[in-house]
């Protein structure tokens, strides 16, 4: 339960760690908050010749909303993210999912991004980005590239960077006035990873009704899983959705996997009952979002 | 199959022997050590630095006996490099009283509630308690299982922990009123 003989670089700018990573390449980990991946070296489950420490980084420990988005920075921890006012008030769903995140004393050291690149099919983060449609920005010596949420998480703890790059920021979505987001999920202890968890966002129209519903499950597939739910409650009014026909679509639309924890029936089961759940939050905030909109409205008339 | 002398010329090429000098602020005082990159912070502590107050049970960042204060906040030690903490201030569980060795609030707390049995478990509580009544100085049932939520304790069904959380927090805000 040790970590093996490794290699150590602890970069003061970001260049500085673009060129490490250019000249090291295969074989080279960024460690960042360690949270995942210094259990994974003592486990030896992953043995990387080399860490290019980037703690030193301090220009990536910012979290900011900006242009419709929120950005993260690399060393930018859950604890930072979660406490942060504009970034709850931009987009709720990030504060809402990483209260479900391992446990203060995890997140206080772990960061969001981190925890975006070890792409962890259980984990929490990648669910949302991949809901809200959002991108991590990667940079290496050669440039940067965006990559969008539905490319960058490839597999079960794979992600889209390269041994050459540095993941430097994601960035999320701020929530849309009139649309709502929810978040339930079910582990076996507080704080372990989800037996099954849904992150879910629904969009009103100018009618005050229903326009748009998706969600994205953890645990139920190798990375997240995005299901369009629009069908099953369009044009319905938010205190009135029929919320059984939108977890029963989810149902059909979700393959999961049996594994020690779970039976893939029960998998799917609680996939139905946290849909509703998550929905309902959903619904609920999203029709106060409306509300408010339109007292802003009627204010300005 | 790689044989031992090729391993070793590997790990040579890539500074994997390499040792790195770590400047600590401990419990108030400077200390160094000099480790390789693969040294867990929890080994330094406990190795290097002398300090086996800090207990190591699961190392993979699950059951919270070796969370330290790393600048004033919770981290479990075992989830962390020695070498990524240099610069920083720690804090671990002999840094928690007095230096006339008064028992901190937390400490004291323990004591009049049996928050422990074995007492494996509770230099991890000690710390993640102390840090969490900073944040939440007046909890309520739900805070104070809520600040000790990421700790395991196998003795004692959690019921004399709890209500050590809650205890820690009159003494904290009697010794408060006290001085004030």
């Amino acid at each position: 339960m040790k970590p093996p003989p490794l290699g150590y670089s602890r970069p003061e700018s970001v260049s500085d760690a673009l060129a490490i990573l250019a000249a090291k390449g295969h074989g080279t980990k960024v460690l960042a908050g360690g949270q995942s991946l210094v259990p994974l070296l003592s486990m030896r489950l992953a043995t990387p010749a080399h860490l290019v420490d980037i703690n030193r980084l301090h220009e990536l420990g910012y979290v900011r909303v900006e242009n419709g988005q929120v950005h993260v920075g690399a060393l930018a921890r859950h604890a930072q993210v979660l406490a942060d006012k504009a970034v709850a008030q931009a987009q709720p769903l990030l504060a809402k999912a990483l209260g479900f995140v391992a446990h203060a004393a995890i997140r206080n050291r772990g960061t969001t991004v981190g925890s975006l690149v070890h792409a962890d099919p259980a984990a929490e983060m990648p669910a949302v980005l991949a809901l809200l449609g959002g991108a991590v920005r990667l940079a290496s010596s050669d440039g940067q590239r965006e990559v969008p949420a539905d490319e960058f998480f490839v597999g079960p703890l794979e992600s889209a960077v390269l041994p050459s790059e540095l993941a430097t920021e994601a960035l999320f979505p701020v929530l849309p006035s009139t649309a709502g987001t929810g978040f339930a999920e079910v582990s076996r202890r507080r704080g372990d990873y989800a037996v099954c968890g849904v992150a879910a966002m629904v969009v009103l129209g100018d009618n005050g009704r229903v326009s748009s519903a998706r969600a994205s499950f953890l645990s139920v597939g190798p990375s997240p899983q995005v299901v369009e739910l629009t069908d099953a409650v369009v044009g319905q009014p938010p205190q009135a959705v029929d919320l059984t026909a939108a977890a029963k679509l989810a149902g059909q639309l979700l393959d999961p996997e049996a594994d020690i924890h779970a039976t893939a029936d029960y998998r799917r089961h609680l996939a139905g009952v946290l849909t509703k759940r998550a929905l309902r939050e959903a619904l609920g905030e999203a029709n106060d979002r409306f509300n408010a909109v339109g007292q802003v409205v009627n204010e300005a008339s | 199959m790689t044989d031992a002398t090729e391993l070793h010329d590997a790990t040579e090429l890539h500074g994997a022997t390499e040792v790195h000098d770590v400047r600590l602020t401990v419990n108030g005082a400077a200390r160094t050590a000099a480790v390789p990159a693969r040294r867990l912070l929890s080994d330094c502590i406990r190795h290097d630095l002398g300090l086996t107050g800090t207990h190591v049970g699961c190392e993979h960042g699950v059951c919270g006996a070796c969370t330290i204060l790393l600048d004033g906040v919770p981290v479990r030690s075992c989830l962390m490099l020695a070498v990524s903490a240099d610069g920083q201030q720690i804090t671990t569980v002999e840094g928690l009283a007095d230096p006339d060795g008064t028992l901190s609030p937390v400490q004291q707390a323990f004591t009049e509630c049996h928050g422990l049995q074995c007492g494996f478990c509770t230099p991890g509580f000690l710390t993640t308690i102390t840090a969490g009544l900073r944040t939440t100085p007046d909890p309520d049932e739900a805070q104070a299982r809520e600040i000790v939520g990421g700790n395991l304790c196998r003795c004692t069904g959690y019921q004399n922990i709890v209500a050590s959380v809650l205890r820690a927090a009159e003494i904290l805000n009697d010794r408060k009123a006290g001085r004030a």
